[in-house]
């Protein structure tokens, strides 16, 4: 091919697909490449956590009932005993208490943001509740060591690691969760419903409790699911303060365990393949489970909010 | 009901003073005095933290080597971690998932398959960091045989950031209004264009937003950091050997509240808790100082 006739050949080819033309389809290529790598991800994980996590159900050495309802945790045991009830038990009581206790002070501060005083609130307690968003998990995790459990310590019984010191934590960690969710369930209100309340001469209270809080119901649940998630999934905080102590707890106030303080405890002084190692993998498992179970949740509450 | 056919038998503007308003004055007492307790919580821990640790705070501490068993360590090698790390994971998530986003803002079709991405994002934001950490031991340390290193941590952490890109820049996106992109496509701008040049500077105010949530959450997050980091670091400042144990500032304060055996543990972990507090509130106001300039520039 003599060279004149090559250049307009590529001559041709860039007046067909000019630059940005070419462009367009590069950058194309390139979104769908990071979609792909985000299912991939989560595949990936999903993969990885299960097949660790089965391993010790398919080979028989620990059953499911026996996991889930054994109330013994000793690894180092002859034989080896793997019940996770305590583990689970203190995950649930912990994350439910913690929902429990910061739902009121969200619902409150979202209508105070939204109904009482806009103004005061977007100035102060907004930016104040985003903040508390920022605060590492370990900070809480410290403040409730140097401060929750000493106070405990000395007004009850106890030595003040336990259920109620984590509750107490993470409860301030999932408020700014409950309370963003419920404020923009609340400001999203649709346009004179208020108004005609208002108008048949409801008082603001009349409106707030017979008419808002109703009408966003869903949407105050979904952030309340939301925050339980997280509290669910937090895993240093909790450790620090629970005290670590592998068996279902009769009080508040008794050092109890949760699924992600066993899992970052022992991960580490485990030899990867053990049975020991295996089955923390299957505790992770479960943990997966109860986040996608808790996702599921939300959608299905989000899908009657929009209804 | 009652109350209503009640008022309506007394006077029909009985409500103007009646229990009602009774009831409504409470119920605004009550709030804003769970707000003022909330701010007072809030206020009362930021100044706890500060004034415990902050007060102490030297020069000698944020650049100091840490110490195993002496007293006076620092925590130089453990923050360099932090920054080095939390900067290696931005660098790896941000293109990726500010991609991600704008696939799913403007091209992504409305079918099942999209759908499932979404659902797919929406898990994957929520799965605990404890699963990005085990995610990670599997990948870096059990497949690769790396052992517990700055890289494996960085992409770890990059992992963890990756969804929350994903959806605060689709969500910026999606905000711009539809004027914007439609007066750039009758100039003949193509898509990609159209997303350079118009709609990712309307939407930057969101996507840096983000950006500096992520980051700060890189900042200060632990459980992914012990699994696939460790607990310790190599022991010298200006480490950026990729392959070197990770600890960050985050980790040293878990470490030395709970495992390790100095004597001043308890002063270290309030001047850790102090800097960790003090560096990820300038993260969130450095990253927006540049937005402030712009908005006043634009008014």
């Amino acid at each position: 091919m003599n060279p004149v006739k090559k250049d307009q050949a590529a001559g041709n080819r860039r007046l067909r697909f000019p630059k940005h033309i070419r462009e367009e389809w590069y950058g194309r290529v390139y979104a769908y490449f990071c979609v792909t790598l985000l299912i991939v991800t989560i595949v990936s994980i999903v993969w990885f956590i299960a097949s660790k996590g089965l391993n010790p159900f398919l080979s028989g050495a620990v059953s499911v009932p026996e996991l889930l309802f054994g109330r013994t945790w000793s690894p180092e045991s002859e034989p080896p005993l793997f019940g996770a009830l305590p583990f689970l038990a203190g995950s649930i009581s912990v994350s439910l208490l913690a929902a429990v206790l910061a739902a009121p002070f969200g619902f409150c501060a979202a209508v105070f943001m939204t109904q009482i005083a806009p103004k005061v609130g977007r100035r102060f307690l907004q930016p104040a509740i985003e903040l508390l968003a920022g605060i590492p998990s370990v900070v809480y995790g410290f403040v409730g060591l140097s401060v929750i459990v000493p106070f405990l310590r000395n007004n009850f019984t106890g030595q003040g690691f336990g259920i109620l010191a984590g509750t107490l934590v993470l409860s301030v960690m999932i408020l700014p969760t409950i309370t963003s969710i419920a404020t923009d369930a609340l400001s999203n209100l649709q346009a004179g419903l208020k108004e005609g309340s208002f108008a048949l001469g409801a008082t603001r209270w009349q409106t707030i409790y017979r008419l808002i809080l109703p009408t966003t119901f869903p949407s105050l649940l979904t952030g309340v699911v939301l925050g339980i998630s997280r509290a669910f999934g937090e895993a240093l905080a909790v450790q620090m303060v629970i005290g670590n102590a592998p068996h279902v707890p009769r009080s508040l106030l008794e050092s109890a365990a949760t699924l992600t303080s066993i899992i970052t405890l022992e991960m580490g002084n485990t030899v990867g393949g053990s049975l020991h190692n295996n089955v923390l993998w299957s505790l992770a498992l479960i943990l997966l489970i109860m986040t996608f179970l808790f996702v599921f949740t939300v959608r299905m509450l989000e899908r009657r909010a929009g209804r | 009901m009652k109350t209503a056919a009640k008022a309506a038998a007394t006077n029909a503007f009985s409500a103007r003073s009646g229990s009602n308003r009774l009831k409504d004055k409470i119920f605004s007492l009550v709030v804003w005095g769970v707000s003022l307790v909330i701010v007072a919580i809030i206020l009362g821990l930021l100044a706890l933290i500060l004034e415990r640790g902050a007060t102490h705070l030297s020069w000698d501490f944020i650049t100091g080597l840490p110490s195993e068993i002496e007293e006076g360590g620092g925590i130089g090698p453990s923050l360099f971690n932090s920054f080095y790390m939390m900067i290696l994971s931005l660098i790896v998530s941000i293109p990726f998932g500010m991609a991600a986003g704008i696939y799913l803002a403007e091209f992504a079709p409305d079918n099942k398959f999209i759908a499932f991405v979404r659902i797919c994002v929406e898990g994957l934001a929520s799965v605990p960091s404890l699963i990005f950490g085990l995610f990670g031991i599997a990948l870096f340390v059990e497949m690769m045989g790396l052992g517990l290193t700055i890289i494996g941590g960085a992409v770890s952490l990059a992992f963890l950031n990756l969804p929350v890109l994903t959806r605060v820049t689709e969500e910026a996106i999606r905000a711009v209004s539809q004027e914007i992109k439609q007066a750039s496509f009758s100039l003949g701008a193509t898509h990609l264009q159209t997303i350079r040049k118009a709609l990712i500077p309307s939407a930057i105010s969101g996507i840096v937003t983000g950006i500096s949530l992520v980051a700060g959450r890189a900042f200060g997050e632990s459980a992914v950091i012990i699994l696939t980091a460790g607990v310790t670091t190599s022991g010298v400042m200006w480490d950026f050997n990729l392959l070197s144990p990770g600890e960050t500032l985050a980790v040293h304060l878990w470490y030395v509240q709970s495992e390790a055996i100095v004597p001043d543990a308890q002063l270290i972990s309030q001047k850790a808790a102090a800097v960790l507090l003090i560096v990820v509130l300038a993260i969130n106001f450095l990253f927006r100082i540049p937005l402030w300039v712009r908005e006043r520039k634009l008014r």
